[in-house]
């Protein structure tokens, strides 16, 4: 009985552990972001590598996810008589939900575990120890760019995720299921409202890729030094993210659509 | 070479970024048509709003000339308190106008509707709707359909 308490104590301190020394980390990278401004260079090779290389995997799974949703909203709306809500249901679904929510687990599937291979693998082969021995801070050289490069591609992402669901909503829709063109849009331009949906969608994915940023980085940066170590990280880091975002969007979206 | 070249892939990213937001803002939601321009208020009393929200269009001869911003229960009369922004490029609606509360289609969302009176004044800000026609609810209509029904078949 007491070792099952014991047990519980354990994991708890080392899981408060962990989320304190991922504070200190990003209060750290928050600190060093004025002289990040002078090398912008790196940060430009980070959202290359970070973001636009993400890109393909969005916009073949929007195009996709766009599509099935107006397949599916259409065999249900059909029978309501109500198909010209069409354009609405998958902008609405698009722009508060799926768009932040599946680019960001996207995004922590191909980008954030790649990040924390990276920086682990470089703890492991004593790249950082060796910066630091050079006077380099690898705070400052290594995980802010790539940190400040997911926070800024995230929100990009979610929202090309949503337009190109939408342009994907739009050719099953109105191309192959023949809805009406006009009735397509202006439904839609009716029920999405700016403020509302697309900022909120938008406030949504920016609040995402700032975690997803840190857990990536900082469980690389965390990771014990072996090959079995790294591994450990990349998985958690995949994990991690994924329940924080899922999570994150039940808490957001609760407090911005009442 | 390659770093003007990824300078570019990624500046190309980031305008893609803000391309694909102006779509959603000007394609996708309603930002060019949410200012009603120059407003001035307009109240009006129904007995029975039904469902009317605020921010529901305002229509006269089915063109969308103002939104409802405000409704409240006036408790010395017990009647639904309607204010509307009237968009300023429609300043001269006749003081007699009414005011009726309708149905986009059969289950759509309510929106009032204002028919033009004959008189040369003009509403301004501030003003009172005094005809106004209370909301059609639905399950009223069926319920006096039913009860109308079972009168007709016991005679």
């Amino acid at each position: 009985m007491i070792s099952v308490v014991r047990r519980t104590g354990a994991v708890s301190l080392v899981v408060f552990a962990a989320t304190g020394r991922a504070c200190m980390l990003l209060m750290q990278m928050l600190y060093s972001i004025p002289s990040a401004i002078r090398r912008y260079g790196l940060l430009i090779e980070q959202l290359y590598r970070v973001g636009v290389l993400t890109l393909p995997i969005i916009i073949v799974a929007a195009l996709f996810v766009g599509m099935v949703l107006a397949l599916q909203g259409y065999n249900t709306l059909v029978d309501f008589g109500a198909e010209s809500s069409l354009g609405l249901l998958v902008a609405l679904s698009l722009t508060r939900e799926l768009g932040p929510v599946l680019a960001g687990l996207l995004f922590a599937g191909r980008a954030g575990a790649a990040l924390t291979a990276e920086i682990g693998l470089m703890k492991a082969t004593e790249q950082l120890a060796g910066m630091e021995m050079m006077a380099v801070d690898p705070v400052w050289r290594i995980l802010l760019p790539r940190f400040l490069a997911g926070v800024l591609s995230v929100p990009l992402l979610a929202v090309l995720f949503t337009a190109v669901g939408i342009f994907g909503g739009y050719i099953l829709g109105v191309d192959v299921l023949g809805v009406d063109q006009g009735v397509f849009w202006s439904a839609m331009q009716q029920g999405v409202d700016f403020q509302q949906d697309v900022m909120n969608g938008l406030l949504k994915s920016l609040v995402f890729g700032v975690l997803i940023s840190l857990i990536a980085v900082f469980m690389g940066y965390d990771a014990s030094p072996t090959p079995a170590g790294v591994s450990t990280a990349t998985t958690l880091t995949v994990v991690l993210s994924s329940l924080v975002v899922l999570v994150m969007d039940f808490c957001l979206t609760s407090m911005m659509f009442q | 070479m390659q770093r003007q070249f990824i300078e570019i892939i990624v500046g190309l990213f980031v305008i893609a970024g803000v391309v694909a937001l102006l779509f959603l803002s000007l394609k996708v939601s309603n930002l060019n048509s949410v200012a009603v321009t120059d407003p001035y208020q307009v109240n009006a009393r129904f007995d029975n709003i039904g469902s009317l929200k605020v921010r529901a269009p305002v229509t006269m001869a089915g063109v969308k000339i103002g939104r409802v911003n405000e409704i409240r229960l006036d408790s010395a009369s017990y009647q639904a308190e309607v204010v509307m922004d009237i968009s300023g490029e429609y300043k001269n609606l006749p003081v007699d106008s009414s005011a009726s509360i309708n149905t986009q289609g059969l289950l759509g969302e309510q929106f009032v509707s204002l028919e033009p009176g004959g008189q040369q004044e003009y509403l301004a800000n501030g003003d009172h709707i005094r005809l106004t026609q209370s909301a059609v609810v639905l399950e009223n209509l069926i319920g006096e359909l039913l009860f109308s029904n079972s009168q007709g078949a016991k005679q």
